[in-house]
């Protein structure tokens, strides 16, 4: 794999024993590509990285057009180990690479009107053969408030364990949402979009009792249909028969996003 | 014949214990195991399903020698399903157990479609058998509401993330062995066989 230069930070360095690799790119969530976890391994080898460009539109002073080449410039490249958790239940730690969202946000000047930013992730069907599935109404849509998508822990990421970012993993552009559970991090960016009002992510559409717009990860929440108290920590060293690990609030970035919630109930705003 | 059924219907666990030993579990092996037996149990009572058609087709009562192995063999997945899923997935924890069970449709069909086979695989015995004369006939009619209660689990299991094709195909099976037994299709298989 092609080598992604990027400088380690040391705030987010970790303690954990990182997922190893093979099952980084080896078992994705990535409906694109089809639902099973070892699809997008398998098929996304179609996907066309290159020429690539992300629009920056909407409630902004500046719509702007960015090159993939120039987005890689824009700021330093950092890599930083996150946990990544999803909301099936299970969970890695990953070393991404990348710079901040804020960094590339800011550049357009969005308007005082501008509450939200919207997703839009590629969908191709010659590219993506899950795409001819009605899975969901594509392309991918997500969302999140304008204060999150400003957060310092929001990374806009273009690799992973100082590659660049495989194909299964959301090449050649993504998000990277620590505290959230994992669909929220899209994938394959193609434009973002400043909004006034809440967008309607492509989960929430589907079902909105599961898949709530904020998704942060919270243990004391359950998921309709199982529990989020504990998770399963993929590639654990302790081996196949390791006990789950027990969810943290926010995935453990509590210090870092727990304000931008404050006074919110979050049993209502799941 | 009984001898290579037994062997066959034991691939599937073989397969595990292969894929265990080389690594070969992928990255969740809890998850895979819990999968594969689920959907073997699945297989298994389909099969079992299978047989009183599959007698009306052929006219030889073959079919029916073999079901008590067959069904067996689906309680065998379905119990090591079940075990997995207490022991990994639950800890043990009997309390986080019974909340689950209440309160996840998608569990309850699991665990009562358990429950509901543990009486069939306790009077499996041809000693039950004579025991219970007509009443052990009906006590085994509870496989069709077992089949249902499956299909229900499974297809909850998978409506969140709108991912049912295969699911659906094994419900497509299960109605069709099911409506086997109403007596025009029985009938008609019966009418197949002698032309």
């Amino acid at each position: 794999a092609q080598t992604l230069a990027a400088t380690p930070n040391p705030l987010y360095v970790g303690k954990e024993d990182l997922t190893p690799l093979k099952d980084v790119t080896g078992y994705n969530n990535f409906y694109e590509f089809g639902t099973d976890k070892r699809a997008p391994a398998e098929n996304a080898s179609t996907l066309q990285t290159r020429p690539w460009t992300i629009t920056v539109e909407g409630l902004v002073k500046k719509p702007m057009t960015f090159d993939i080449d120039a987005l890689l410039k824009l700021a330093p490249m950092e890599q930083r180990v996150y946990r990544l958790r999803c909301v099936e239940g299970w969970s890695m730690v990953i070393p991404w690479d990348g710079y901040p969202l804020s960094s590339l946000l800011s550049k357009v000047e969005p308007l005082g009107s501008a509450k939200y930013v919207e997703f839009v992730s590629l969908a191709d069907r010659k590219q993506m053969p899950g795409v001819n599935s009605p899975i969901l109404d594509w392309p991918y849509r997500e969302g999140l408030r304008l204060d999150e998508a400003m957060n310092p822990l929001t990374l806009l990421t273009f690799g992973l364990y100082g590659e660049v970012l495989p194909k299964q993993n959301g090449a050649p552009v993504r998000v990277v949402l620590p505290w959230k559970y994992g669909f929220k991090s899209a994938k394959s960016i193609v434009k973002i979009r400043f909004t006034e009002e809440m967008p309607t992510t492509s989960w929430y559409k589907y079902a909105p009792s599961e898949y709530g717009f904020y998704s942060n990860v919270n243990p004391a929440v359950d998921h309709p249909r199982w529990s989020q108290a504990s998770e399963r920590r993929i590639g654990d060293p302790k081996g196949i028969f390791a006990p789950k690990i027990k969810t943290q609030m926010f995935n453990g970035y509590g210090d870092q996003v727990a304000s931008m919630y404050a006074g919110m109930d979050l049993k209502k705003f799941y | 014949m009984k001898l290579v059924i037994f062997l066959l219907a034991l691939l599937p666990l073989d397969r595990l214990i292969y894929l265990a030993l080389t690594d070969g579990l992928g990255a969740n092996p809890i998850e895979f195991i819990t999968r594969s037996t689920g959907t073997w149990a699945l297989v298994l009572l389909c099969i079992t399903l299978a047989m009183t058609p599959l007698r009306l087709l052929i006219g030889s009562s073959q079919p029916i020698k073999c079901r008590r192995m067959l069904g067996l063999f689906c309680f065998f997945y379905a119990s090591l399903h079940f075990v997995i899923w207490l022991w990994l997935d639950q800890s043990f924890d009997l309390a986080a157990m019974l909340k689950d069970i209440v309160k996840r449709p998608f569990i309850t069909m699991g665990f009562l479609s358990f429950v509901l086979l543990i009486p069939l695989a306790l009077t499996s015995t041809h000693w039950a058998q004579r025991k219970l004369g007509r009443r052990w006939a009906l006590l085994h009619k509870l496989i069709y509401v077992i089949a249902v209660t499956v299909i229900l689990h499974y297809w909850w299991h998978k409506a969140g993330k709108n991912d049912l094709q295969t699911v659906s195909i094994y419900a497509g099976v299960v109605f069709i062995l099911l409506c086997c037994r109403i007596p025009w299709m029985r009938n008609q298989l019966t009418k197949l066989k002698l032309s």
